[in-house]
Order: structure tokens, then C-alpha cells, then sequence
């Protein structure tokens, strides 16, 4: 089987994104002879040139704004904001501007932009380079948010996001980009809003997202060395989110524990919480559901402290175990 | 401030852009905006709009000036204070009057309200209630024009408030090492809300900026429809033939308010009555000079002042009579 990593997976999708359509565009700092801050970009520079591939300014304003402009003129740019954290330099372009613009406009444009954010801790970067923002974009209508945990994931979500007539906040993981899987070679797309079920279990649904997907089927692996059968769901994208595979699978286990990166408070996990406990699987709970997130803290640089702000493959062992044995 | 313009009438670029009628269809515009603009503030007294409220007058030369420069397949984006720049570009005060009192029917059906009527299909990209919005969008549509090499030009409208917001910075830097087709008008109504100009910035002029970016920038009297034109005229002409973007600052001068809540504490009535006199006024001033060249004569004026009433009488009808919007519609275009 074809093996590719996530950097490699998201260039084909670029690639060949940009080799069917002319008006894809990529805009960002260093994303031509540097080929990206993550290597995502490598190559395109030569083969598309700087009219298709173009470096910016250190300007995230700007570049979100050329990528809404490019966007609602029929161009489909590809925006890259280095790091994830960047784009809060960007919000008003993207919030005020992108996303609300085709509602306050009755219809009359469509924003058709991809915005790519390398996010994550786990590099001691600290608190300015190693943030997971994507709830942030969750709460704004007008937006999509994609988050692909895997080397396939990455290139058939990134096809269908460029396909995409709206605004789609992409976030990648930096400690993803080395990781390899299958990818095949054809321009595969993976449908917007559908959820991916990773493993079947009967004892405790897992919903994870990004680099905690690998970290919860590992843990999946673990327990069930211990008899706790544990299923993991990957929402892949967070909005428009697909509940019903989740929903479905709570009906089954009657528990819930959902990980992710990004801080607890405000964070997805209370979304699919709240999704779930308001479903018809409330009557099923065997136990109150349970988040496991970043705690409440600027990312810090040395590695402990890093560590132990973010969760760990153990935590998530814990946390299922505690659950599956009704010990909480 | 002597209109130098009156007296050179034929040197002007307006006349031979425009012609006789096409002057006599701007000054019409002007004073559309002018009846469409006090009516509103009249319907605001009585209580009939809400929001906000940003009024053009005062504004119109620029308004007018800086759109009618503009030709078919140009873009331009508005700011807060754009009933003018609608009324100039699409000549529909029965859309815009609906927009404001939250009908169905004008541009932006019941969603965007004072601050953000589109046409989009005519390459009006649409108000912004974020003052420098529009800025770095105009960065987005300059790309595009250029990439596929259309005849064609971005204008981007603002105010002297936005130019002093980041934006602007990253967004003239961005169309000058990129040379876009981009035209920013900065509209200096002297007042960002209740800050004077000159409170806000250590130089004597906004468009001595343009220069650190490596681009023109022009300071002129923006109450004055020909210098405005002609200045916006050259610049897009410029920019047509791949000579990048130009910065304007139009001076002029805001008659009403900020907005609706603006008890105008900042500045004297007799500054404001200085302005509306006849050799500043946007208005009086096109008049007379038209009235000068024999253009106009003041029999078909005063026609054309009571057209532009009885178009404001007409919009208020058929908004007014217009239905509310659908509530059932409320979620139809956040996605595409």
C-alpha cells in the first residue's frame, strides 16, 4: 500500500487541486522557496509559479482579507497562516468580513477560501506558537472546520475543503506532519461533516480529535488488554458536526469521554456533551459524560510543564478506565 | 476656496469623460443623495428606522465624483457612511430606502440594514461596518483582476478614522510590491466620530502616506465633483495600465453627526454653517458651475431638484409598502 505522511498527503491535495482548477491559489508567508514553516508547500513555487503561489508580508490581516477578496471574486485561495496562532491577527478579515459577509449580503457572494492553521502543542514552542483554536471558528456561523487526524484524512479532507463554496478553517497538527498512512493516489475527496468511526466497542464511546485520535486508539489498544472494549469516533470535521454516529454509539456503551487538545472550558468537548446529553442517548448514560482536555493555561515551553497541560496517552487510559468501571 | 475648476470647465476631464448629459446625471445623483439622505434623518426623528445611521451630507461631490469615475466591470467597496456610494453607483433609492427600514426588497433583504447594502453583481462589493474593513478585501479583488488580466480596477472607500487602523498598513503595503489595480479613496470628513483630524495624525496630510509605501497619493478638495472625478479618473486610468494603486484623500466635511446618538459637542455651529455656504458646498458648487457653463439652466435646476424629491417621495412609498422579510428565510445564507 502507498504510504505518505500528512505533510506529503496535504502537498498532493494541493497539487492536484491547483493541476485541476486555475483558480486555485495559494497566499501566505514563506510558502514559496521555504516551501512553508511545516514543508507543506515544497515545490508548488516551481511548479505553479508566483503568480498561483504567493508569498506574503508578515501581514495576517492582509493576507486574510486577500484570500476573502481573491475569494468572493470567483478566485479559490488557499490561505497558510504559519501558526494556527497567527490567525488572531486575522480575525476581523475572517470573522467579520468572511464569514458574515454572504448572510449580510442577502446571498449575493459565495466565499469560497480554504484557511490552513498548523496548530498544537508538544514542540515547546510556548504560549504563542502552540495553540488549538478551532472552537473559536466553531461558534461562528459562516464558517466549516476540518481537523484531519490522519495522513489520509488530511489530503481527502483538504480536496473536498478547496471543493467547498464556504469558508473552511483547516487545522493541522504539527506533530501530525511526520506521521504516515495510507494515501492513495488518486484525488480522493472525504465529504465535509461525516464523522469517521476509527474502532468498534461496546463499552465506552472515545470521540477524539486530531493528534488525540492516535493517542486514543492506542489507549483503546491498552484496555483492551483489560476486557473495556472502547469505540473511537473522529468528527474530522467540527462544523457542521455529524452527531449521529456519536449519538449512536452512546445508545450502545452508555458512556462518553471525549479528548481533545484545545483548553476545557468553552471547548468542543462541552459541545458533544451537550449534543449527546439533549439526544435520545440521555436515557442510556450508565454515567455522567466526561471531557478530557488541555487544562486551563497558556501552553508552557518546557517539556513537564508542556506535558502536563496537554493530555497524555496515560490521562486518556485513566480517564476510560475510571469510566468503563463506573468510578466516577 | 474658489472653484478654479468652474472657470476651466472644458480643460476638464469630467466634460470629455462624461459629456454635458453625463455631468447632468451626476449632479442629479448629488442631488438624490442629498433629498434621499435628509429624508432619512427625518424618518430617523420620527422614529422610523433603527440602528445606526451614517448620513452622506456634505459628502456627495466625493460620493459621486469618485464612483461616476468609475466604468462597468469595476469593483468598489463602501464603508459605513455608503448610502451615497450605493445611490451613486446603482441610482435605486427604492433598495436602499427598503434596506434601511428593514424591508424585503432592497439589497440586502432584512440582513445588512444601513451598513451594508450589495450589488454585487455590479461590482458594488458591498458597506462595512468595520471602518477599514474593506481594505484588505480590496487586496483580494486587485489579485484577482490582475491574475486573469481583466480592464478593470478595485476602488476602496474609507474614512480618516481608518487611516490609522493597522489594516490600511498591510493592505497599501500588499498592492504596492504586488502593483494591483487598487484606487483608495480616503473620504477626510475632518472627524473620526468627535476626534479632529489633526488629533489623530502628526502629518499634514493622509496622503503623504502613499509615499512610504512607494505609491502616488493625492490631497484634494473633496467637495469638488471635477477634481474628484478627474483625480480618481487618472488614477484608474493609471492603474487600467498596470500602474498600480493611488492614495486619495478627499477633503470634505461631514454636515450631520457622526450618528444618530452624536450630541456634536466637538465642534461649533458656526464651523458647520461655514460649510454649507456656496463656495463650499458640494452641491451649490456643481450647480454653479454647471449653471456657469450653460449646462444647466435654472429653470431645468430646479426640475431637477424636485425630481430628486419626488424619487425620495416614491422610494419611502415602495418601502414603506414592502414587505417585512421572511423569518422563515433567516438561516438561508449562512452557507452556500
Amino acid at each position: 500500500m502507498r504510504e505518505l505522511s500528512y505533510r506529503e498527503a496535504l502537498n498532493e491535495a494541493l497539487v492536484q487541486a491547483m493541476d485541476a482548477d486555475p483558480d486555485v491559489i495559494l497566499i501566505g508567508e514563506d510558502i514559496g522557496t521555504y516551501g512553508g514553516a511545516f514543508g507543506v508547500t515544497r515545490g508548488l513555487l516551481d511548479r505553479f509559479g508566483t503568480g498561483r503561489v504567493i508569498d506574503t508580508p508578515i501581514s495576517e490581516a492582509g493576507i486574510t482579507g486577500a484570500c476573502v477578496g481573491a475569494a468572493i471574486s470567483g478566485l479559490r485561495p488557499v490561505g497558510d497562516m504559519q501558526f494556527s496562532d497567527f490567525i488572531t491577527l486575522g480575525m476581523e478579515q475572517l470573522v467579520l468580513q468572511g464569514a458574515r459577509m454572504r448572510t449580510m449580503f442577502a446571498g449575493q457572494v459565495k466565499v469560497p477560501l480554504v484557511m490552513r492553521l498548523p496548530g498544537g502543542a508538544g514542540t515547546g514552542a510556548a504560549a504563542q506558537h502552540s495553540g488549538s483554536y478551532e472552537n473559536w471558528f466553531v461558534h461562528v456561523p459562516g464558517l466549516k472546520v476540518v481537523m484531519p487526524a490522519s495522513a489520509y484524512d488530511a489530503k481527502g479532507l483538504l480536496l473536498a475543503a478547496i471543493d467547498d463554496d464556504n469558508p473552511v478553517i483547516f487545522c493541522e497538527h504539527k506533530l501530525l506532519y511526520n506521521t504516515r498512512g495510507h494515501v492513495p493516489e488518486e484525488a480522493y475527496r472525504e465529504p465535509l461533516g461525516v464523522s469517521r468511526v476509527w474502532r468498534r466497542g461496546r463499552d465506552l464511546t472515545l470521540v477524539a480529535t486530531s493528534m488525540m485520535v492516535a493517542l486514543a486508539l492506542e489507549a483503546a489498544d491498552q484496555l483492551a488488554g483489560e476486557g473495556i472494549d472502547v469505540e473511537v469516533i473522529d468528527p474530522r470535521t467540527l462544523r457542521p458536526l455529524d452527531e449521529t454516529p456519536i449519538v449512536e454509539s452512546v445508545i450502545r456503551t452508555g458512556r462518553l469521554l471525549v479528548v481533545h487538545e484545545a483548553v476545557e472550558t468553552g471547548g468542543f468537548g462541552g459541545e458533544v456533551v451537550a449534543r449527546v446529553v439533549a439526544s435520545e442517548a440521555f436515557d442510556y448514560l450508565d454515567a455522567p459524560p466526561l471531557r478530557l482536555a488541555g487544562k486551563d493555561v497558556p501552553v508552557p515551553q518546557s517539556e513537564v510543564l508542556e506535558a502536563a497541560a496537554i493530555p497524555q496517552f496515560r490521562d486518556i487510559v485513566r480517564d476510560a478506565r475510571k469510566l468503563a468501571r463506573n468510578e466516577v | 476656496m474658489q472653484n478654479a475648476a468652474r472657470e476651466s470647465l472644458p480643460q476638464c476631464q469630467a466634460l470629455k469623460v462624461l459629456g454635458p448629459a453625463g455631468l447632468k446625471a451626476s449632479l442629479a445623483s448629488m442631488l438624490l443623495i442629498r433629498a434621499f439622505e435628509e429624508r432619512v434623518d427625518q424618518l430617523y426623528l420620527a422614529g422610523r428606522t433603527r440602528g445606526t445611521l451614517h448620513l452622506s451630507i456634505g459628502q456627495e461631490a466625493t460620493n459621486v465624483g469618485a464612483l461616476h469615475a468609475l466604468r462597468a466591470g469595476d469593483r468598489f467597496f463602501s464603508h459605513h457612511r455608503g448610502h451615497g456610494h450605493a445611490l451613486a453607483w446603482t441610482d435605486d433609492p427604492r433598495r436602499a430606502m427598503a434596506d434601511i427600514l428593514g424591508k424585503s426588497g432592497g439589497f440586502c433583504e432584512g440582513f445588512g440594514g444601513t451598513m451594508h447594502m450589495a450589488d454585487v453583481k455590479s461590482g458594488f462589493l458591498g458597506g462595512n461596518g468595520i471602518v477599514a474593513g474593506g481594505l484588505p478585501l480590496s487586496t483580494g479583488v486587485g489579485l484577482a483582476i490582475q491574475l486573469r488580466a481583466e480592464d478593470a480596477v478595485c476602488l476602496v472607500l474609507f474614512g480618516d478614522g481608518a487611516a490609522n487602523e493597522g489594516a490600511l498598513h498591510e493592505a497599501l503595503n500588499m498592492a504596492s510590491i504586488w502593483q494591483l489595480p487598487v484606487i483608495y479613496i480616503c473620504e477626510n470628513n475632518s472627524y473620526a466620530m468627535s476626534t479632529p483630524v489633526n488629533r489623530s495624525i502628526n502629518v499634514e496630510t493622509i496622503s503623504s502616506r502613499a509615499t512610504a509605501y512607494g505609491f502616488p497619493g493625492f490631497t484634494i478638495d473633496g467637495n469638488d465633483f471635477l477634481e474628484v472625478f478627474d483625480c480618481v479618473h487618472a488614477a484608474a486610468s493609471r492603474a487600467r495600465k498596470g500602474g498600480g494603486p493611488t492614495l486619495v484623500e478627499a477633503l470634505t466635511y461631514r454636515i450631520k453627526g457622526h450618528s444618530r446618538s452624536d450630541r456634536q459637542a466637538y465642534r461649533s455651529r458656526e464651523e458647520v454653517r461655514r460649510w454649507q455656504e456656496p463656495d463650499r458646498d458640494p452641491l451649490l458648487r456643481l450647480e454653479a458651475t454647471l449653471l456657469h457653463a450653460g449646462i444647466v439652466d435654472e429653470e431645468e435646476l430646479s426640475a431637477m431638484r424636485l425630481r430628486a424629491s419626488d424619487r425620495v417621495d416614491d422610494a419611502v412609498a415602495w418601502a414603506e409598502a414592502a414587505p417585512a422579510p421572511d423569518p422563515s428565510g433567516l438561516l438561508d445564507h449562512v452557507y452556500a
